[in-house]
């Protein structure tokens, strides 16, 4: 029953032995010759200052989440409007319904950017 | 000169007993020509570059780098944009004082073994930059491997350099450690010591020396 799985699980252990013993292998016997200035971090040739590690602010974290939204819409736009002029022909929906259909999604998509914009979402402070 | 020491006791006990062991096998095989041919045929033909575009070269080098002259052909597959994973350290454009830190510091970050190809005339020469801003020749900063003239060379310029670099690697000893020193010495090459171009650099705004407001 799980015949036909079998080239493939062979495959699985070969990649998975090859990468963890590249890995390894390197780590055992590769030559080091750290410096400090070796293992110190890479800005652009500079010293580098303050740590890696920095805060930053919360509000990033909206303008992030409201670029998914229009990214998102975007993405559904691009498509949708390579196909528009060819619909109906192949006997697939029709152009005004198409048109509908993408106007209503427009539509929710606006509610919230109205939303977002009566809350305030797009003021920095 | 201390941050160029390397730290001791970084290698496991067992990389330095399988790395002899490996000297002496071949070595006693009498396949250590062979080892090193392979070695040095794999080294030359997957060299990984770290540009170091400053000015009209870094363009010549672009177009070297796209499909119509395809860097990739000769294994170098990759630009690396980090001291991290590279081999050769290319310098396409002139250099002056206050970037001469920053190329030694890219240059020291390369982990061993590393190359570097000096691009154009001014970055070997100064080229027409004959002034006091600029370093008249990289040599003095890092160690140069191949000079490529012109002004910008053509990609075909470079693409030689490339090769002649290759010519270079095939040539060298794979159990000679010497090769894969840090270069601390003064006394032999050109080099300036890190401090000393630290030094050089200031007065024409290091830029190093930057700092972050608050």
């Amino acid at each position: 029953m799980l015949q036909p799985y079998i080239p493939f699980l062979i495959l699985l252990a070969f990649v998975i032995l090859n990468a963890v013993g590249m890995l390894v292998l390197s780590h055992l016997f590769s030559p080091r010759r750290p410096t400090p200035v070796k293992l110190a971090p890479y800005e652009s040739g500079m010293p580098p200052l303050g740590s890696a590690h920095e805060r930053f602010s919360v509000k990033f974290y909206l303008v992030a989440m409201l670029f998914i939204v229009f990214d998102i819409e975007t993405v559904f736009l691009i498509p949708w409007a390579t196909i528009f002029f060819g619909s109906g022909s192949a006997g697939g929906p029709g152009m005004g319904f198409l048109l509908i259909e993408m106007l209503v999604f427009l539509v929710i998509l606006a509610v919230g950017y109205v939303y977002v914009w009566k809350r305030g979402g797009f003021q920095w402070e | 000169m201390k941050h160029l020491q390397t730290i001791d006791g970084s290698d496991s006990w067992l990389t330095t007993k399988v790395q002899s062991l490996f000297e002496w096998a071949a070595k006693t095989a009498r396949i250590d020509g062979v080892v090193n041919k392979a070695v040095n045929l794999s080294r030359a033909n997957s060299l990984w570059p770290m540009p170091f575009g400053t000015a009209c070269c870094a363009i010549e080098f672009m177009a070297t780098a796209a499909s119509r002259f395809d860097l990739a052909r000769f294994g170098m597959e990759r630009q690396a944009f980090s001291p991290r994973q590279s081999d050769v350290l290319i310098c396409a454009g002139r250099l002056p004082f206050k970037l001469a830190p920053v190329i030694r510091r890219i240059y020291d970050q390369m982990p061993q073994p590393k190359w570097v190809i000096s691009m154009g005339a001014c970055a070997s020469t100064g080229g027409i930059f004959d002034n006091y801003a600029m370093v008249q020749g990289i040599d003095t900063v890092v160690p140069v491997d191949v000079y490529v003239p012109g002004c910008p060379p053509r990609p075909e310029g470079l693409l030689y350099g490339i090769l002649m670099l290759h010519k270079k690697i095939k040539g060298e000893d794979l159990f000679d450690s010497s090769l894969r020193d840090e270069q601390l010495l003064n006394d032999k090459g050109l080099r300036l010591p890190p401090e000393q171009i630290d030094e050089v650099s200031e007065p024409f705004g290091n830029s190093v020396h930057q700092f972050r407001s608050a």
